[in-house]
């Protein structure tokens, strides 16, 4: 087939579409859903701009076609802020000053989202290879990886408390 | 920037025979999707176009690592390198194959990246394959006709070429059971620690002798030095049985720098790659062996 009819859940949200063969997900997410906190920065999986969670893992939507998520569930930045409240990874980084242009960010934090769901106490090497596939052309690594281990932090009290 | 690839016809083939099939009936014109981190780059930055593409990720039962204590490790082609990455089983017996998977890309392709596309991509800097050579791994392909074993060391054929023939499809990695006091070490070298492509890599896989004084079973691998993964088996030879010490290490690196056939790209030299192949190979022998440069 050429054209498929999928179905996809983002954010919570299910979607029916029609999608051609070469459209990736990312080509979806933005330009059908518009959807444009999911950065296309390189296409080819070099740059991580592009990370979603597919199934809960971060996954680069550009090297994903569309045709393949039918059925799966796909977590946007969008999707983190729950009723108008961001999430403690993204109050991290505001917090933290972990932001320059921003064109890197929502990866990164989706990235770091996925991390911490699995890991609440990582090590700065485990953040750091957590974040390898992101890259940050204002190079402002330093403070990505204290946001993500503050937000850590601020998981372990709340799940302490 | 928008990488647009050629529209084509998509297939989704839920049992491995009408996998067959469909290989069979597009004979060369289908190319497998399986994680799509390296097929999907090759069709946005390298022109490729296939007419079909197969993607086999639906076809359930390739997915598993199955261990069977004193016997084998058997990983299915579809396993995320992810999964060997963080597979305990595989960590704990296999650490070499774990250590390999985790340098592969970044998490992000890693949790797409399968070990059966690894292998099929057939890089000569493919990140499992030396590990998994040195493991003296096999892989089973599989046809309408039947099931095949091959050596892994005998899979590759050329850069981006293996020994499959039409209509045949990798399903599975069996990997035996390490003999007692067995250590491996894969070094990858490149410009930088994350998302690279190995300039040069390197495992090293022996058994320690019953009086653990000599290495046994030595098995050196090349990666990215070759257009295959290249066994160094001169510097094998000679470091076989034989008391460890820094002129035999020294003459070990030398011969795999002699095996070593690599081309200069845009990654490094020819000769830059011989020499770190030397300065590799010397490295993983005192690693393993538990030297320190002296």
């Amino acid at each position: 087939m050429i054209q498929k009819r999928i179905q996809l859940k983002v954010n919570g949200e299910e979607y029916k579409l029609e999608v051609k063969s070469n459209d990736t997900l990312l080509d979806v997410i933005r330009d059908r859903l518009s959807l444009t906190g999911t950065k296309r920065g390189c296409d080819t999986g070099d740059c991580g701009a592009c990370t979603v969670l597919l199934e809960g893992k971060p996954v680069n939507s550009c090297l994903v076609l569309a045709i393949e998520a039918d059925g799966k569930e796909v977590i946007t930045i969008e999707g983190l802020t729950k009723e108008g409240k961001l999430d403690l990874v993204q109050e991290a980084f505001i917090e933290q000053g972990a932001i320059q242009c921003g064109f890197c960010t929502p990866g990164m934090v989706l990235s770091a989202k996925a991390l911490l769901d699995e890991n609440r106490n990582p090590t700065e090497s485990e953040i750091k290879t957590a974040i390898a596939g992101n890259l940050c052309r204002c190079t402002g690594y330093v403070k990505i990886v204290k946001a993500i281990s503050s937000a850590a932090e601020k998981m372990r009290k709340i799940r302490k408390s | 920037m928008l990488r647009k690839m050629k529209r084509f016809e998509y297939f989704e083939p839920s049992t491995l025979e009408e996998a067959f099939s469909l290989l069979n009936k597009y004979n060369g014109k289908v190319k497998i999707l399986s994680g799509g981190t390296d097929l999907l780059v090759a069709m946005k930055e390298r022109g490729l176009a296939p007419s079909y593409v197969m993607n086999v990720k639906c076809i359930p039962g390739l997915d598993y690592i199955k261990y069977e204590e004193k016997k084998d490790l058997r990983i299915g082609a579809l396993t995320t390198i992810r999964t060997i990455e963080t597979s305990n089983v595989i960590r704990e017996k296999f650490s070499v194959l774990a250590q390999a998977a985790s340098m592969l890309g970044s998490i992000q392709v890693r949790n797409r990246a399968t070990i059966g596309g690894n292998l099929c991509n057939a890089a000569p800097s493919a990140e499992t394959a030396p590990s998994l050579i040195g493991l003296k791994a096999k892989v089973k392909i599989a046809s309408l006709e039947g099931e095949r074993i091959v050596p892994l060391e005998k899979f590759f054929v050329g850069p981006g070429i293996t020994v499959l023939k039409k209509g045949e499809i990798l399903a599975e990695i069996i990997v035996p059971f390490p003999l007692p006091h067995t250590k491996g070490i894969y070094i990858k070298y490149g410009r930088r620690k994350a998302m690279e492509i190995a300039m040069v890599s390197v495992a090293v896989i022996a058994t320690l002798s019953v009086e653990g004084e000599v290495w046994e079973d030595v098995n050196i691998i090349l990666g990215a030095v070759a257009p295959t993964p290249l066994r160094a088996r001169k510097a094998e030879e000679v470091l076989q049985s034989k008391r460890i010490s820094e002129p035999l290490i020294e003459k070990v690196g030398q011969l795999a720098y002699e095996e070593a056939c690599p081309i200069s790209d845009m990654r490094a030299s020819a000769d830059y790659r011989k020499e770190m192949v030397k300065v590799l190979v010397k490295k993983a022998i005192r690693e393993i062996s538990g030297l320190k440069k002296s």
